[in-house]
């Protein structure tokens, strides 16, 4: 699951992890008021950031016309101005994809005088099974460009998941950063905390770019978390209620929320050819085994290994919903899963949704034979496959 | 011989009274396999299908039964403590079968697992299958979920991520009349006990096993690692497939470790590395056993 910079930012500060001091607007009159609130401490300068599950947001374009998506503001009345051309609009950026995602939420904070930008993230590391602390100098750009360029200005930690990350393993990594002596305390501090909170919250990556040295008002440094994005466990969230109410439905596909909810795991792609499967490794290769045949794979569709009627019928309203999708392939491996249930699902859902479009499927292991009567004696117009490989090559050729 | 279990191999299933446990005890004890105690906190003293006795902890299960083995049903907030329980117990093996276990509880159960004797299959796995001389194979050891009867006993190994895309491997040789040695899934998830590399150095030891047919999925580099050793040490053929090349990046494809992060974990990457090892390529799923004899 993923979450807003300033929700992410909270959980940071819970944390101990110095992020600028700033609040979520979700009206003009919240912008407003967390502006004067900024204004009114001292700050000579506020950003008003687009609140969206996407990066590129600095560069983005709303659809309105309006440029950018991140905007610094010298007065109360500018952050207003601002706020109204951005609230409530939608915003292009390279990440978000031509549609765009409506800013519903602004993130309204001290603009920071940045110093230098630097780079940290924590995420699992496969090779070793452990926690990843990973920092570079070179922050505010794409870390996969550093990665490939300059691979050397990456450093990585890995941590002992019985102990967390140790102190000197924090004061190691900020001197990697090349930071003033001054400011290593600050720093380790700051790592610990976005450690803990990679830890304590249960996220699959916490990513801090720019992680910035930054000048305060009385000229001393300091370093502050400048943005910051957080990708959570899903299998962790049960024991995270209050992240979990942190969710954005906005920011995701209305037909996978739907699916979500009849424990289908389902995501939609762009093509035209649907499919329906048992196991998410056999899911996969019938979406690749239909683009190898000429097609165009309109999802993926897990529908696991205990299907009912009931989540069988489901599933193809969902697909059917996609108004790109064109013929439906249907390919299960009943293990434990008999093709007679599953025959029984797809007849009751191709009839209660009067499916017109081609529909094949393949049906295979046990009780195939009563499967496949089931569906030759249904009356319905489907076409059967025999291997995976001649069911994909029958609904390419149909559609 | 076979790998890790033979038709003799005892074993226990933590979480055999729930429904999910049960209706796979039950099918394994169809299949011939030895299921001699189960585990479920609070209900020591049943029995289970009337012949399979039922402990509180596995330490009791193992010290009146001796068996050396787990099979673990148990839903996720508790499954990496049943894992620990079964390694804390001296078990050879402990195959979990859980999907859904938060990522950080198994990045702690490996570490746990350092310097211990157990090896862990999974989580979120299929399970494992010797296949048996009997009737559809039985009379051999099938832990886990795996249709028993899709089997033959014979002399392929197969390693895979995905449970149904072993199935397919499976069932495409049991119906070209070659049998397998033994059938391991290692599972869906991003931290598990034992890798695709694991497996295949323990097939290349194995007298019984003559091929090898390997499944992998986007996410990871289990594959290029298994695929680099293999090139430099595995005296038997290979055949490989690699699902995922149409996902799109960073979303999780079903599997909690198929996910392209960073650029990383490609399928394309996958495939190079194999035919860079020598490895036989399969194009799609149907084409995994006729891929592997051809080179037998």
């Amino acid at each position: 699951m993923n979450i807003h910079e300033y929700q992410a930012k909270e959980l940071l500060a819970r944390h101990g992890v110095n992020v600028p001091s700033g609040q979520s607007c979700k009206s003009i009159e919240e912008a407003e008021q967390a502006a004067r609130n900024l204004f009114d401490a001292g700050q000579t300068m506020v950003v008003i950031k687009s609140q969206i599950h996407a990066g590129g947001r600095g560069k983005g374009t709303f659809k309105s016309g309006f440029k950018g998506g991140v905007h610094l503001c010298k007065s109360v009345e500018d952050t207003v101005e601002k706020a109204k051309s951005m609230l409530g609009e939608v915003l292009v950026t390279k990440q978000t994809g031509p549609d765009g995602r409506e800013v519903k939420t602004l993130l309204v904070a001290s603009a920071e005088k940045i110093v230098k930008e630097l780079y940290l993230a924590v995420l699992l590391d496969r090779n070793s099974s452990r926690p990843m602390v990973m920092a570079s100098t070179e922050g505010g750009m794409d870390i996969e460009e550093v990665a490939e360029k300059t691979p050397e200005k990456i450093v990585k930690e890995t941590v002992d998941p019985s102990m967390g990350l140790l102190p000197y393993q924090a004061r190691k990594i900020a001197a990697a950063l090349e930071l003033p002596s001054g400011l290593i305390g600050q720093a380790a501090k700051l790592l610990m905390g976005v450690y803990q909170t990679f830890w304590k919250c249960d996220a699959s990556m916490v990513e801090i770019n720019p992680l910035c040295i930054v000048e305060n008002v009385d000229g001393s440094q300091g370093i502050a978390a400048v943005d910051a994005k957080i990708s959570l466990d899903d299998n962790a969230l049960y024991r995270h209620k209050d992240i979990m109410e942190m969710r954005d439905l906005g920011e995701e596909a209305p037909l996978e929320i739907e699916a979500g909810k009849y424990d289908l795991n389902y995501i939609k792609l762009d093509g035209n050819i649907a499919c329906l499967v048992n196991g998410a490794g056999l899911a996969m290769a019938t979406m690749d085994i239909i683009k190898h045949f000429g097609g165009d794979p309109a999802n993926f569709l897990d529908v696991g290994g205990g299907a009912t009627r009931e989540q069988v019928t489901a599933a193809f309203r969902i697909i059917l919903s996609d108004p790109n999708v064109k013929g439906i392939l249907v390919n299960i491996f009943g293990g434990i899963m008999q093709c007679d249930v599953i025959a029984e699902g797809v007849v009751a859902a191709a009839k209660e949704t009067n499916l017109s479009i081609p529909l094949v499927v393949r049906l295979e292991g046990n009780n195939v034979e009563i499967g496949k009567k089931i569906l030759n004696d249904s009356g319905l117009q489907l076409i059967s496959g025999d291997t995976m490989a001649d069911a994909a090559q029958k609904i390419v050729a149909a559609v | 011989m076979a790998i890790l279990v033979t038709p003799e191999t005892k074993v226990l299933v933590q979480g055999i009274t729930g429904g999910f446990g049960g209706r796979h005890a039950k099918l394994s004890l169809d299949y011939g396999s030895q299921i001699v105690a189960g585990v479920t906190p609070g209900k020591g003293g049943q029995k289970f299908e009337d012949k399979v006795p039922v402990f509180d902890t596995v330490h009791q299960a193992v010290a009146e039964t001796g068996a050396t083995t787990s099979a673990i049903f148990v839903p996720p907030p508790f499954a990496a403590d049943a894992i620990l329980e079964g390694v804390d117990a001296g078990l050879d093996l402990v195959v979990c079968i859980t999907e859904g276990i938060p990522v950080n509880d198994m990045v702690k159960v490996k570490r746990a697992l350092q310097g211990s004797k157990t090896r862990l299959i999974g989580p979120n796995c299929p399970g494992i299958v010797t296949p048996g001389e009997g009737e559809g194979s039985s009379g051999g050891c099938r832990i886990g979920i795996a249709p028993g009867y899709i089997h033959k006993k014979g002399n392929i190994g197969v390693v895979s991520r995905s449970g149904t895309l072993t199935y397919e491997a499976v069932w495409q040789l049991t119906c070209r009349g070659v049998g397998q040695s033994t059938c391991v899934g290692i599972g869906g998830d991003p931290v598990n006990g034992t890798s695709h590399l694991d497996v295949i150095k323990m097939f290349n030891d194995d007298p019984d096993t003559h091929g090898i047919i390997m499944i992998g999925e986007i996410g990871g580099s289990a594959e290029e690692e298994a695929a680099a050793w293999i090139r430099d040490n595995c005296k038997k053929p290979v055949a490989g497939f690699i699902a995922g090349t149409t996902a799109p990046p960073g979303r999780r494809m079903g599997h909690a470790g198929a996910i392209v992060s960073g650029g990383k974990g490609t399928a394309e990457a996958k495939i190079a590395a194999f035919r860079e090892a020598g490895i036989q390529v399969a194009e799609t799923p149907s084409e995994m056993a006729d891929v592997l004899l051809k080179v037998m």
